[in-house]
């Protein structure tokens, strides 16, 4: 998933309409400085982290300045945050509005039903986690008709708009529905949405939008999120690579079978760290690839569970040999092999002759890699 | 009877002309499934290994009588397949092809479900009987006829299992996989009353994983419909929260989609839950002992 930082969100909404502060963006504390001195953001403003964590106002990283000396401060003392593990590489400064009540809006996926969920709450400016089931409205929206006037209607009265707000809000959620729907994204979030004067704007804006739609929005490609740098190669590649905390690597086909071969690493005392979905694949080259990628994470040991399908054993051993060969000396692992399936025995016969033996029964194969890592962690 | 598919059921290969499209039609055929036709736009007239190709789904229907189709189309063009089988008047539709944006699934599942098409999938290994049909990709190899069904959101690791169940001397009814994204075409729920009314079934073995609330509804339809015994799985006991775990629906999101939910719902319906896959099998050769008695 992309997580779009606030300002790149706004971006986003501002394409479609949805009413926004006045603000700019800020690398430098100069830049802040120069925003507020040239009058492209008109003081008093608000100067706030762009990171991807929530609870920014509790944890410093928004700060509202009334003079450009202000700004300045505001702005060196927050780029020299690191806000909950992410270090500040941006800063968005907006004109501080009089704001009226604060409420809640977000478009997302019920995935029980099968439909885009509308969320309202006359209570924003908090998590909505924290928020009482009962202040809480939750309407589907079917895709076909998409967003109808009743549901609009509805969702003014949860949050006690009426008149010329009111009308502000059908228009709002117009355009919040087409972000929705056209950005592919996973989810919308207005939090909170201020009521300013007779209308609305959006303060702050949370967009993410689904990786598997990468293919219709080529713009979002260079937006940095959360992935390590190794997790990042591995997407180029189209391998799914996780890191976690402990020192076993596993490689496996398929997400349920990758899961299920953690669990039991877990549950014999081991530490899995670094996951590698090999998925579905018949090329030797992208197996080679994926235990290179592997390597580089320097692993304690290696835990290889293939369950051969689409991806055949023989496949993978192939990849996994030739890996093994430009894998340098020192940087080489304990390998515990389990291969099944689709032309198990080619595959075993691969792997004996490179040295690696292929164990099958899962627990006791997963027993060796724990104790190949050290035991327990 | 089985689930779903039969001796009666007539394939349609979407993407034949592709890799997999063509290796997997000649497995489905090895497992005796009637594959009677393919689809490639522009490649009519051609045949891959005895199977016609058609231009359109409409035309292969009118030509070979197709009523189950088998997705291969990559996920740019996978909408648009799908919704033309539905409008050729397919009725069952299996979607392998994975990385299909949710957006367009929304709109996949509620147009065929306007006109009566099942969608199985997508991100799925497909549906198999053995000894009748299979449309998908689950290896021929798993498979021996018997009384155990398997209603899996996994791939390989529902490979696995009903591999084990094989290797336990048992055989499998009918296996579906589900498919491992957010939004799938049939779920637990969906799937669950074909096997508490097919006759050839007597036990039930669901594979289920972190992420959403499918186990949990299913597990609900277990305690109060379900008559049959059923032995359980949860993949993903270790996950941490946030992250996604290969499949794009298995992820913990704000505290929802665990494993201990799942596991809890499953044995409060009367489940048994395997703590890991290797003991499944006993499982299930334990509970269909006891149905048979």
């Amino acid at each position: 998933m992309v997580k779009l930082a606030e300002w790149q969100g706004k971006g986003v909404f501002r394409k479609y309409g949805i009413p926004l502060p006045r603000g700019e963006v800020a690398r430098s504390a100069d830049e802040a400085e120069t925003l507020v001195r040239t009058g492209k953001v008109p003081l008093p403003c608000v100067v706030k982290a762009q990171v991807l964590a929530g609870g920014r106002g509790k944890g410093g990283a928004v700060r509202f300045a009334n003079t450009p000396e202000e700004v300045r401060a505001a702005a060196a003392s927050i780029l020299a945050l690191e806000f909950k593990g992410e270090k500040v590489h941006e800063l968005l400064l907006e004109e501080k509005l009089p704001i009226g009540r604060e409420l809640y809006l977000s478009l997302t996926l019920d995935r029980t039903q099968r439909l885009p969920l509308l969320i309202s709450s006359p209570h924003g400016g908090v998590e909505i986690e924290s928020v009482a089931d009962t202040e809480i409205d939750r309407q589907t929206v079917d895709p076909f008709p998409g967003l109808t006037g009743y549901e609009k209607r509805r969702a003014a009265k949860v949050l006690g708009l009426s008149g010329t707000l009111a009308r502000s809000l059908d228009k709002l959620l117009d355009s919040l529905w087409q972000v929705f729907q056209h950005e592919d994204a996973e989810l919308v979030e207005i939090n909170p949405l201020a009521i300013v004067g007779d209308g609305l704007v959006a303060l702050d804006a949370k967009v993410i939008i689904e990786d598997d739609a990468a293919f219709r929005h080529p713009e979002y490609a260079e937006i940095r999120d959360d992935r390590t740098e190794l997790e990042e190669i591995a997407r180029e590649k189209e391998i799914a690579f996780v890191q976690l905390d402990g020192n076993i690597g596993v490689i496996a086909n398929g997400a349920g079978l990758t899961m299920a071969t953690l669990d039991v690493l877990k549950e014999l005392g081991g530490a899995p760290g670094v996951f590698l979905d090999l998925g579905g694949t018949d090329d030797p080259k992208k197996v080679t690839e994926a235990f290179l990628l592997m390597a580089r994470a320097k692993p304690a040991a290696v835990f290889l569970n293939i369950f051969g399908g689409v991806t055949r054993c023989d496949t993978v051993a192939k990849g996994l040999v030739e890996a093994m060969r430009q894998v340098p000396t020192s940087d080489r692992f304990p390998l515990i092999a389990r291969i099944r399936g689709n032309n198990e025995k080619e595959g075993i016969e691969i792997l004996r002759s490179a040295g690696v033996t292929s164990v099958s029964d899962l627990r006791a194969s997963a027993q060796a890699a724990v104790d190949a890592a050290g035991g327990r962690a | 009877m089985s689930v779903l598919v039969d001796r009666s059921t007539r394939v349609v290969v979407q993407g034949i002309t592709g890799h997999q499209g063509s290796v997997h039609a000649r497995q489905m055929a090895q497992f005796g499934t009637a594959v009677v036709a393919g689809v490639t736009p522009g490649k009519a007239g051609t045949d891959v290994e005895g199977v016609p190709v058609f231009d359109s789904v409409r035309d292969a229907v009118d030509r070979t009588q197709a009523n189950a189709s088998c997705i291969f189309v990559p996920a740019p063009y996978a909408r648009d397949a799908l919704l033309e089988a539905v409008d050729a008047g397919i009725k069952l539709c299996v979607v392998v092809t994975e990385h299909i944006p949710f957006h367009d699934m929304l709109v996949m599942y509620h147009y065929a479900r306007a006109k009566g098409t099942r969608i199985i999938g997508p991100n799925c290994p497909g549906i198999a009987s053995p000894g009748k049909a299979k449309v998908g990709i689950i290896p021929n190899v798993v498979f021996q006829p018997g009384r155990i069904g398997v209603i899996s959101r996994s791939g390989t690791l529902t490979y696995e299992i009903v591999n084990g169940i094989k290797e336990m001397g048992l055989g499998q009814s009918t296996c579906i996989g589900l498919g491992g994204d957010p939004v799938v075409g049939t779920s637990f729920v969906d799937a669950l009353p074909f096997f508490e009314s097919d006759p050839d079934t007597d036990a039930l073995v669901m594979v289920g994983e972190i992420g959403g609330t499918a186990e949990e509804d299913g597990a609900e339809y277990i305690r109060h419909h379900f008559t049959k015994p059923v032995v359980a799985y949860i993949a993903g006991r270790s996950a941490p929260p946030g992250k996604r775990m290969g499949h794009a629906g298995a992820i913990i999101t704000r505290g929802k989609g665990t494993a201990e939910t799942k596991v809890a719902a499953l044995e409060a319906a009367g489940a048994r839950v395997a703590r890991f896959p290797y003991e499944i099998p006993t499982l299930v050769a334990e509970v269909a002992g006891s149905s048979r008695r």
